[in-house]
């Protein structure tokens, strides 16, 4: 699952963002993601890994430098990027059915069409039987689900996933990290995942973006290197985990004080 | 005693709700398809009987203390309960409760809608506009921190005394809530739900119809509720204060010339007509809005 075609669908070159007040949070950020590969940005809080996440989305404008998806510039959100939040971003006054299918709602699909396809999705990610719950009925694991079954209703290419595991326990992460990989197996995305969780990043990643703090810098890429359909207890007794953590953990533990 | 019974009629029409909501979403299990059927059908139209056995003990023993007190003539001016009962009974029978009462409810019922419609207008264009909000925010501050007793005269010079000054009276103490609940509803929108509509190339009308606006929606019909319980104040001060008509010219008649069971009768009366109202307007809230568990109910406890 390595990168079969090698063409980068996100560009990002030369990207800084100065805050109204000065302070720099990102400083000539470049990178490449390829398509189908999942691209993970890791680094110290405050190295600006969700703010170039929304800026790639769209949220966000920066300072100077450009986004390039599928080598067009873009400034804005577009149907080719789906996000899905750490903190699920479900609407508390809506069923999963109704926020899962939002997506689909907010561009004018009708709605037998937009609930069948959100009900495939909602198959999809696990979720089935919950269609009519509302999300404070759900368990912290299952609303990132519905989280990620909006995401990919949307069918968009790129999903940005912003520390989408850090809001439930150890044991449903691990889970929920199990299902993705399994789950991009079978929906081929181009995935770009923000975590601080060295562990996460080196189990899931293709590729291993991490970030210096103060101003936000591309410090190196890491590739992993581990095969999709390795099993995961098979990855992590792999010695090439461990190390590949340890050095990681070397590179950031300098930026920590 | 008057000041005794009002907090008591508000538990009522607030608390309990809230409380009975939160206690059934603690004993039964959360989810379940029978949870929320009772939840839904059974529960929102019959809430305000819950404990009513326990209510109607308090009121009891209110009354029964009001009783001993009275009769033990501690008081020329606090005459028993049951005097108050025949008073009010008098009162009802000979008209001299609804001719008060269709003098006191136009301009009630004119100033709550006049106030809710403006309000809302107002809370949502301070909500989404920040050139709006700068210049109309401190106004409705000042409006509603102001010492209305002190300012209620006022509208006399104004307005004279006609039906327009209660209305303005009523405006004046309703609408900074509808206005200000309706701000702080839509600026207390979670942002990572803008970011989410926006990310999913949601047009900024699409972010106000189906975000904003249903995320304030609890917050909005809290402020209209409460609104109208400050219309019921305002609409006595003026009729204390500037135009002696009504249920006001009932309670300061009677004090002026000493038949005090006519005057709590009146007290009592629009006491009981407001908490009434209150628990209507409740009512029709919650078969309008839906019970959706403990969101909801923390949604609408916030008051500002």
């Amino acid at each position: 699952m390595m990168s079969v075609d090698a063409s980068a669908i996100v560009k990002v070159s030369e990207v800084s963002l100065r805050y109204p007040n000065g302070t720099e949070a990102l400083n000539g950020v470049s990178l490449d993601v390829p398509k189908g590969e999942l691209v993970t940005l890791l680094g110290p809080s405050g190295c600006g890994k969700t703010s170039l996440l929304k800026i790639i989305a769209g949220l966000l404008q920066p300072s100077s430098g450009e986004i390039r998806i599928n080598d067009r510039i873009s400034r804005a959100p577009g149907p080719d990027r789906a996000l899905v939040f750490q903190d699920f971003a479900l609407m508390p006054w809506a069923t999963v059915l109704r926020n899962v299918a939002f997506g689909l709602e907010l561009r004018g699909l009708s709605r037998a069409s937009r609930q069948a396809e959100a009900k495939r999705y909602i198959a999809e990610v696990g979720l089935a039987g919950s269609e009519y719950k509302y999300p404070h009925e759900l368990s912290g694991g299952m609303r990132q689900r519905a989280g990620l079954a909006r995401a990919l209703a949307v069918n968009a290419e790129v999903l940005m996933m912003d520390e989408p595991f850090s809001a439930v326990d150890e044991q449903m992460r691990r889970k929920l990290q199990e299902d993705l990989l399994d789950l991009l197996r079978r929906e081929r995305k181009t995935v770009i995942f923000v975590t601080h969780s060295i562990e996460e990043a080196v189990y899931l990643s293709d590729r291993i973006v991490l970030l210096s703090r103060n101003p936000g810098r591309v410090m190196r890429v890491v590739k992993p290197g581990f095969r999709r359909d390795t099993n995961e207890s098979d990855i992590r007794r792999d010695p090439r985990y461990q190390d590949i953590i340890d050095d990681i953990w070397t590179s950031l533990k300098g930026y920590l004080n | 005693m008057s000041l005794g019974v009002l907090p008591a009629s508000r538990g009522i029409s607030e608390e309990a709700p809230f409380a009975a909501e939160q206690e059934a979403a603690a004993i039964t299990p959360v989810g379940s398809p029978e949870t929320r059927k009772t939840f839904a059908s059974n529960n929102p139209s019959l809430w305000f009987m819950k404990d009513l056995g326990w209510k109607l003990l308090c009121f009891a023993i209110v009354f029964a203390c009001w009783e001993v007190v009275g009769r033990a003539h501690w008081n020329l001016a606090f005459p028993p309960i049951s005097s108050v009962a025949v008073a009010l009974a008098k009162m009802a029978i000979n008209g001299e409760l609804a001719h008060a009462y269709a003098s006191t409810l136009p301009p009630l019922a004119l100033g709550v809608s006049l106030a809710s419609i403006v309000g809302t207008f107002a809370g949502v264009v301070m909500g989404l506009f920040r050139p709006a909000e700068i210049i109309f925010y401190p106004f409705f501050v000042l409006l509603q921190t102001a010492p209305m007793a002190a300012l209620v005269p006022l509208i006399t010079v104004v307005l004279g005394v006609g039906i327009a000054a209660k209305m303005l009276a009523v405006v004046a103490l309703s609408m900074p809530i509808v206005a200000l609940n309706c701000y702080k509803g839509i600026r207390d929108t979670n942002p990572s739900l803008i970011d989410m509509c926006r990310s999913l190339t949601g047009s900024r009308m699409q972010e106000i119809t189906k975000i904003i606006l249903p995320s304030a929606s609890g917050m909005m019909f809290a402020g209209l509720r409460l609104s109208v319980s400050g219309g019921f104040v305002g609409v006595v001060l003026a009729e204390l204060l500037i135009t002696p008509t009504g249920i006001g010219d009932l309670i300061s008649y009677n004090s002026s010339v000493a038949h005090y069971p006519e005057m709590y009768a009146a007290i009592i009366s629009i006491i009981a007509f407001a908490t009434i109202t209150l628990t209507v307007l409740q009512m029709i809230e919650r078969q309008f809005t839906g019970v959706r568990g403990p969101y909801r109910g923390r949604q609408r406890k916030e008051r500002i």
